[in-house]
């Protein structure tokens, strides 16, 4: 199965205010991003294994102009908290690159 | 409405010089968009993205010095071409403190220009007194993921904004004045204020601000410099203000994902932004015009954002290179910890009250704190930050000083001599202040854009101490 860096040509995260995290994804290509914008892959589990996240806090949206997806999440702690390692949540889309993600072929 | 363009040729040009007051602002950018007809500079100046720390302690992140620099290239140019400035967020949080810091520095600007520009200071900094009034009335909401926020949160915060929209800017300019500094706003809000008092439609407005408001991250090279955005009544044109740099229907569709949870609805003061119609153009070879962008009107609500100072810590740095440490670091670390938390419980008992060590291998699993797979490759060097937190400055030190020797010299097994790590500094520990929280997630309902703001004018031709306030 393809891993997040072999279809995306480029990742980011960054806080989005204080409370939450946003991760952009955009695809390499029209057909990587058809293929696995829907993927299953990318769902809140993921996230809440990964960072601690909690579930309820979860939104994922594709945008077919820019061949994305951006998902974000509420973080565990508000930025600066007692044990911060990343005050920017600039380096939160690392452990993301090497998730499999399994295709779904849309017919659209 | 217009399909050809011309109500946006003919629109309000705003010059954006930069994302950021005191990042940098070149003279000839602030030319060119002069050179088109700006009918106002206007800026962002703030932001929550560095932290707590500076709404909590109500200070600028950004030094005197660059915030004088910048506003020297823009009051000098605004003034010869006879347009006002309106600045957003003074002093990286808004808060009342803070727009009066940079008042000065303007003051101090006005003079060694000779100038006389009249200088409105917009205040929205929020007593939890007042706040708890709200409350009360069911006015506060929290947003996700935070709840209901108590009186006793609201009583925590050392300092409380609420961020503005454009009706006191609004306000101000048709008081005529040159120059706004305003206290916490949205980054949105000081940008889209001018178009909006001049007609332009209310989604354009709003859109051509979101795209703006970080300068020249909207364009294709972002280091080049700000833009210039014109807001007719059907949408908007945006262009970089260096000539060599350009705005595309990419750059510019792109950044509305930035920093924001959702990529087609913004909320705002007062109503919702919604993109998702909207239709990106490339006008010519540097500039995209934008059409489409819809603005649903809504009660009005101001977010809230507030911080306070909690405990204090001390840090230490060491380097590591030694391989038999590098080949075991977990078992390393989790060893030393347990050993310097048994220091200070034996050199502080009681009086160590609640405290907490933290030990960050840089080089191996410091930014993301989880363990590292077992086949992972030892490092190079590890730099080994110790982090202590306790209530008190005072107790932190004397907890970071206890820990010296042990975090000097622990050994990775027994029966050897003992190692000497790197140490960069003398003295080793270093009071680091206090940590910083974000208190606040919500927003209160109002009945307008002005009642939780103030406005108070500056006259320069007097000391800043003669400034006085209207009601």
């Amino acid at each position: 199965m393809l891993k997040v860096r072999d279809v995306c040509s480029h990742i980011r995260s960054k806080n989005a205010g204080p409370f939450w995290i946003t991760v952009d994804f955009f695809f390499d290509g029209e057909e990587n991003y058809r293929r696995y914008r829907n993927s299953p892959s990318l769902n809140d589990d993921l996230f809440a294994r990964l960072y601690g996240a909690d579930t309820r806090f979860f939104k994922r949206v594709a945008v077919d102009s820019l061949k994305i997806i951006k998902i974000s999440y509420a973080r565990p702690h508000a930025q600066g908290w007692l044990h911060e390692r990343d005050m920017h949540s600039g380096q939160q889309f690392v452990p993301l690159l090497d998730v499999p993600l399994e295709p779904v072929m849309a017919l659209d | 409405m217009s399909d050809t363009g011309t109500d946006i040729a003919g629109g309000t040009k705003i010059l954006v010089p930069t994302g950021m007051l005191g990042a940098g602002i070149r003279e000839s950018d602030v030319q060119l968009g002069i050179s088109r007809g700006a009918h106002a500079i206007a800026l962002d100046s703030g932001s929550t993205d560095s932290g707590p720390s500076y709404l909590a302690r109500a200070v600028s992140k950004m030094n005197k010095d660059a915030i004088r620099r910048d506003m020297e290239v823009l009051m000098a140019a605004a003034n010869k071409a006879g347009i006002p400035i309106l600045v957003g967020t003074c002093g990286t949080c808004g808060a009342d403190a803070a727009v009066d810091w940079t008042r000065d520095i303007v003051i101090e600007v006005a003079n060694a220009l000779q100038i006389r520009p009249r200088i409105a200071c917009l205040y929205s900094e929020q007593s939890a007194e007042q706040l708890k009034v709200k409350n009360s009335q069911g006015k506060i909401t929290a947003l996700p993921p935070l709840d209901a926020v108590t009186d006793d949160t609201l009583a925590a915060c050392d300092h409380i904004v609420a961020l503005m929209g454009p009706e006191p800017y609004i306000r101000a300019l048709q008081g005529g004045a040159d120059i706004v500094l305003g206290g916490r706003t949205t980054d949105t809000a000081v940008l889209a204020a001018v178009p909006l008092m001049r007609g332009a439609g209310a989604g354009p407005a709003w859109h051509a601000a979101k795209v703006s408001e970080c300068g020249g991250q909207c364009t294709e090279n972002p280091r080049l410099g700000g833009v210039l955005m014109t807001v007719g009544t059907s949408g908007f044109d945006i262009e970089p203000l260096n000539i060599e740099n350009r705005c595309s229907p990419k750059s510019v569709s792109r950044h509305m994902l930035y920093e924001s949870s959702d990529p087609c609805l913004l909320t705002e003061p007062g109503g919702v932004l919604d993109v998702t119609q909207a239709v990106y153009l490339q006008l010519d070879s540097r500039i995209t015009r934008v059409t489409g962008s819809i603005w649903r009107p809504m009660p009005y609500t101001m977010k809230l954002e507030g911080a306070s100072a909690g405990p204090y810590q001390t840090i230490m740095l060491i380097g590591i290179q030694d391989p038999e440490v590098l080949a075991d670091l977990d078992s390393f670390h989790d060893r030393l910890k347990e050993a310097l938390v048994r220091r200070i419980e034996d050199t502080l008992g009681d009086e160590a009250g609640q405290f907490d060590v933290s030990l960050r291998l840089y080089g191996w699993n410091a930014v993301s704190g989880r363990s590292m797979p077992k086949d992972s490759i030892a490092p190079h060097e590890v730099g080994v930050l110790f982090v202590v937190t306790a209530s008190s400055q005072d107790l932190a030190d004397r907890m970071a000083k206890a820990c010296n020797p042990y975090f000097f010299h622990f050994p990775i097994r027994s029966n050897i001599e003992l190692p000497s790590y790197a140490f960069p500094f003398t003295p080793a520990e270093i009071p680091r202040g206090r940590v910083y929280e974000f208190r606040l997630n919500h927003v209160v309902h109002t009945n307008d854009g002005h009642e939780l703001t103030r406005m108070a004018w500056t006259d320069v031709s007097e000391a800043p101490s003669k400034a006085f306030t209207y009601a």
